[in-house]
């Protein structure tokens, strides 16, 4: 392997779903059994591809199967998909934290993994005395964080409190001071799981800023999983896409993302199966695809054993890097009520005439409530792309990264003073 | 920065009797801060501090003289009384608190297992390391008691045994670390066994030669002793008694069976260990 920093060569984890209980101890032995007879375990031939939504027969689930890939030395990788594809899972196996069912993968350098901020902080210790125990469980040597100690308080920002025990932190300082630790490290890979997602809005940028910086001016390998398409954007060269447990896609992160988008659209809604009301939301119109004035139909699924009195439903709908362009509620768009009496079940259809949306991916919130309080929000509830909707009269492309609406009725004139 | 470049493979196999024992080496300062990590934070925000490693031994030592040495009349061969029980708590106590703590390792270490990497044997070493610590403070005090009969002109003398401290200590640390590491592995996926430790262990004091000599014992129920002597436990209390007290049933063939058992728990203990880590987050 000439600058191959990670390769993966047939990858499968396989899980067991539901309880462990008396019930498990029997099929153990069985599998014990077929074993020494040198037979194939009985219960990973009959796994089946990890979709969540369907049910399955079998207990035991591929949340990856036959993952192959290859990432050269000084590329950032995102990794995307949707929840459940199998994104942790594959990070987990990368930083050895559980094995593979099968397969192997083998690499060149050391590996720093951050699942999570500030694995291994002990409450009762000082931000000194965490600074060098976490430093230690990530695999640092004490005389390379003693080296980096003043850098990492710095880029933490907690001077003052350094002698002060963990637990009288305040959370936002908590996780500044973990992320520093792991910033520091010196490794040669460098995973990270979405951690960014705490902090507040400086921290995080500086936090991406850091990551950026490890990547391109110091020519590590870095794999990033975040749902944050702006991220992946700005950070990764190249993004690999999971589907079920399954490489979808491996190629520059545009195209990847463009795909991932068009897979969440694709899907015939997303069904929600846990105890929230929101069963089941989809996204439908007149035409297969949807364009620049299209008529869109957002229908949400739901279901509740009280009745809800004075539903209300808000739509708040964000492009690919997760800023809001237009956040909709019933309540202020008609006085009346979408419906007069309470509702147990059922579907309420949300019609957006003539989207002036520009091409691109947009993901969906839903807020779901009665006239009181939010019952249940879903973020990112639904996604879809406008495509091939080149609206405008003249031949001047529009530039994405500063439009996302296009505006029908709109005019230049010039006036004499 | 220097770029290490060593190759590395991951694979669903390996080999359960690998140690790692190059890569426990370089994760070697972690060792020592989990085990300041353990004494620290032991006691933080206390009054007495420290001194709270003194007054479980002294207060069992005084319990023990009333009841087993007063109320129910047990010989101690001879010897005053709260030194024989010291002797014995002291020694056991080691034992103990390295089984238990050992015995949990996996699932009270399974938020940091989950998320990063480091070689597993490093936290139940921490475990032994700190709990030594714990046991020299504690020996402190019997050497204290020790000196306070000996100026009362108590009657014991040590015996050239003492020599075999060193021995003792290990093989109490060893077996206690690869009978957790067995216990410890075989619950991560059902914790039947994790019950049967708490109470187990204060059964095992019983029958092992704690608050009893083991002549006592062999004079009274001459059946059913071999209970108590197979127990491999009681070979080492009795050396750490007969060293430092100069009373005790010791040989070396009984010594050496201590020995024996305690190697075996020990492979034993890590091969399960090992073959347990690779997996045991997704089950625990």
């Amino acid at each position: 392997m000439s600058n191959v920093a990670i390769r993966a060569e047939d990858i499968s984890k396989a899980y067991q779903l539901g309880q462990i209980g008396t019930g498990t101890i029997s099929r153990d032995l069985e599998r014990w059994y077929a074993r020494i007879r040198g037979k194939e375990d009985p219960f990973l031939r009959i796994g089946e591809a990890n979709d969540r939504s369907s049910k399955g027969s079998s207990d035991i689930v591929w949340s990856l199967k036959d993952i192959n890939f290859e990432i050269e030395q000084g590329d950032a990788v995102g990794i995307i998909g949707r929840n459940g594809a199998g994104k942790s899972t594959l990070l987990k196996i990368l930083s050895k934290v559980t094995a593979p069912t099968t397969g192997k993968i083998t690499g060149k350098g050391r590996i720093a993994s951050l699942l999570e901020v500030g694995t291994g902080f002990h409450p009762e210790l000082s931000g000194r005395e965490n600074i060098f125990l976490n430093g230690a469980i990530l695999g640092m040597r004490k005389k390379e964080i003693q080296r980096k100690l003043e850098e990492i308080v710095d880029f933490a920002g907690i001077e003052r409190y350094l002698d002060t025990p963990v637990k009288r932190y305040s959370s936002g300082m908590y996780v500044r001071l973990a992320f520093a630790v792991a910033a520091h490290l010196e490794s040669e890979i460098l995973i990270v799981d979405e951690v960014l997602a705490v902090g507040d809005a400086e921290f995080q940028k500086k936090c991406l800023g850091k990551m950026g910086e490890v990547s391109k001016g110091e020519g590590r390998t870095v794999l990033f999983v975040s749902h944050n398409m702006g991220s992946i954007a700005k950070l990764c060269s190249n993004a690999l896409l999971l589907e079920n447990g399954q490489v979808k896609l491996y190629a520059n992160t545009s195209k990847t993302i463009i795909e991932y988008n068009r897979i969440a659209s694709l899907s015939s809604g997303t069904e929600y199966t846990g105890i929230g009301i929101i069963k089941k939301i989809k996204i439908t119109s007149e035409h297969n695809d949807i364009n620049y004035g299209s008529s869109i139909i957002i229908s949400t699924f739901f279901q509740m054993d009280i009745p809800i009195s004075n539903i209300t439903l808000g739509l708040v709908i964000k492009d690919s890097f997760g800023t809001s362009l237009i956040g909709v509620n019933n309540r202020h768009y008609q006085s009346q009520p979408i419906h007069e009496t309470p509702l147990k079940q059922g579907v309420i259809n949300v019609k957006i005439k003539n989207i002036n949306l520009i091409d691109g991916n947009y993901n969906i919130d839903i807020f779901l409530g009665n006239s009181i309080i939010d019952l249940e929000i879903i973020e990112n509830a639904v996604s879809f792309t406008v495509s091939n909707s080149y609206i405008n009269k003249t031949n001047h492309p529009l530039d994405p990264s500063i439009n996302k609406l296009f505006l029908d009725n709109i005019a230049w004139e010039y006036e004499k003073i | 920065m220097k770029p290490d470049n060593h190759e590395w493979s991951i694979e669903a196999k390996s080999s359960l009797v690998d140690l790692k024992l190059t890569e426990v080496w370089a994760y070697r300062d972690l060792l020592i801060l989990l085990v300041r990590r353990d004494f620290v934070s032991f006691y933080k925000q206390t009054i007495l501090g420290p001194l709270w490693f003194f007054i479980q031994p002294l207060f069992t030592t005084i319990i023990f003289t009333f009841i087993f040495g007063n109320l129910a009349g047990i010989s101690t061969d001879g010897l005053p009384k709260p030194l024989f029980y010291m002797a014995g708590i002291t020694a056991w106590n080691y034992f103990a608190d390295c089984l238990t703590k050992t015995s949990t390792v996996f699932r009270d270490n399974a938020g940091i297992f989950g998320k990063v990497y480091f070689p597993r044997l490093i936290m139940p070493l921490s475990i032994v390391v700190s709990n030594l610590v714990r046991f020299g403070v504690q020996m402190l005090l019997f050497v204290l008691l020790i000196a306070y009969y000996y100026f009362t002109g108590a009657n014991f003398n040590m015996s050239w045994a003492i020599c075999l401290f060193p021995v003792v200590v290990i093989l109490m640390a060893l077996l206690g670390l690869g009978t957790g590491m067995i216990i410890s592995a075989m619950t991560t996926k059902y914790r039947d066994l994790a019950f049967l430790v708490s109470f187990g262990v204060q059964l095992l004091m019983y029958a092992t030669t704690v608050i009893y000599p083991l002549s006592e014992a062999m004079n009274k129920y001459p059946k059913y002793a071999w209970i108590i002597k197979y127990n491999p436990m009681t070979p080492i209390i009795e050396t750490f008694r007969f060293g430092f007290l100069g009373e005790g049933s010791f040989s070396w063939a009984s010594l050496g069976y201590a020995t024996g058992i305690t190697l075996l728990f020990l492979i034993l203990g890590i091969i399960i260990f090992n073959k347990v880590e690779r997996n045991f987050v997704d089950t625990v």
